[in-house]
């Protein structure tokens, strides 16, 4: 459950392909649902579930965070100090990135005081009722999804350098394998 | 000698017209004024905004209304149909594309009495750059001085037109909305 030395536990791999899945999806269907001419079927339909999904992604984010707080990492013995520092510095701003754009996006569903439903089964009331923050949330929204997006990436890129030019254990240690990622003389 | 009386005597008048076409101030400081819309959903109900922010000014003698002219400049970012959502899709490029033209004006071109208290007021509507002329249909209510020193002078007017016709590219901008500004002005001191 836990990571080890050579690679990352069953809760953080999990956790990190659900969400990264979950969020090339929401951004592909955040910029597909504004393009949604209103006589389309689906102009409530991908809003809904739009919400619906950041909700839950940022409980999970909460979750992960708690989880990133508890769990080892793996030690990538090999990898630069810089590198290492510069990689720390990618992983932890997701966080940060990540739940200022979820906040916004909460901001411009809930300003004039409407409460979000999750997928029908609950809502998540607003707690600012600030009628025309919607504006600003927006455009916070917009530009994060997009910042978001280039440094993840950058993230993939650098992570699929590591496994082809490089040839080390970065990659596969979040892909599960048990091998170490020492490496070998 | 009769020429320069007559001189006299015009200079005299028009001084005095345009004395008694006092210029008044609209009172959105006080919310005594507002500009509102409404617009057919489908052909199901009226949706209703407004536009919580704008200003203007007129001119107004009660004994030459033809005289007058008024005067709006509305802010686009502020309108308001009391849904968030719905209010940055109105905002964005599909209607008022407001980050390029965060400004709509009307400015009065002619004023004609229809009755009493009535007369179409005809000016120049200006939404994303485009201008249109537009009749309002506008009532006098009333006016004077109110408890704290000031004169004041209230309209009610209404219009319709197409939003389409400005340029809003979506859909939903085709057909009828119909326009009423509710305007109370107090005379610059």
């Amino acid at each position: 459950m836990f990571s080890t030395n050579a690679s990352y536990g069953i809760v953080a791999r999990v956790l990190h392909w659900g969400m990264a899945l979950a969020i090339i999806a929401m951004f592909a269907l955040g910029l597909w649902m504004r393009e949604l001419d209103y006589y389309s079927p689906y102009y409530f339909i991908g809003p809904n579930i739009h919400k619906s999904v950041g909700i839950i992604l940022f409980v999970l984010l909460l979750l992960r965070l708690v989880w990133r707080l508890i769990d080892k990492q793996p030690s990538h013995e090999g990898v630069s100090s810089l590198q290492k520092r510069l990689s720390h510095f990618v992983h932890w701003i997701f966080y940060p990135l990540l739940s200022g754009l979820m906040i916004a996006g909460y901001f411009i569903s809930t300003a004039d005081g409407r409460a979000i439903s999750v997928f029908g089964l609950f809502d998540v009331p607003a707690v600012i009722n600030k009628k025309g923050m919607e504006a600003t949330a927006g455009l916070i929204h917009y530009y994060m999804a997009f910042l978001i997006i280039i440094i993840a990436a950058l993230h993939a890129g650098v992570a699929l350098y590591h496994h082809f030019i490089v040839k080390d254990g970065v990659l596969t240690s979040m892909l599960g394998s048990k091998r170490s990622n020492k490496i070998e003389t | 000698m009769f020429k320069r009386l007559a001189l006299a005597t015009a200079l005299t008048l028009s001084m005095s017209v345009s004395a008694l076409a006092a210029s008044y101030t609209i009172d959105t400081k006080g919310a005594h004024a507002s500009i509102n819309f409404r617009k057919l959903h489908f052909n199901f109900s009226f949706l209703t905004g407004r536009f919580d922010t704008f200003s203007g000014k007129f001119d107004f003698d009660p004994e030459n209304p033809e005289a007058g002219s008024v005067s709006l400049e509305i802010d686009t970012n502020s309108l308001n149909t009391n849904h968030a959502e719905r209010d940055n899709h109105l905002r964005s490029e599909d209607f008022f594309e407001v980050s390029a033209h965060p400004k709509a004006t009307f400015v009065s071109t002619s004023i004609k009495k229809t009755g009493e208290k009535t007369a179409i007021i005809t000016g120049d509507l200006t939404i994303r750059n485009i201008t249109k002329s537009i009749d309002l249909d506008a009532t006098y209510i009333g006016g004077g001085e109110d408890p704290w020193g000031n004169t004041r002078q209230g309209f009610s007017a209404t219009t319709s037109f197409s939003p389409a016709d400005f340029g809003m590219p979506h859909g939903a901008a085709k057909g009828t909305v119909e326009l009423s500004v509710e305007a109370e002005g107090i005379l610059d001191k």
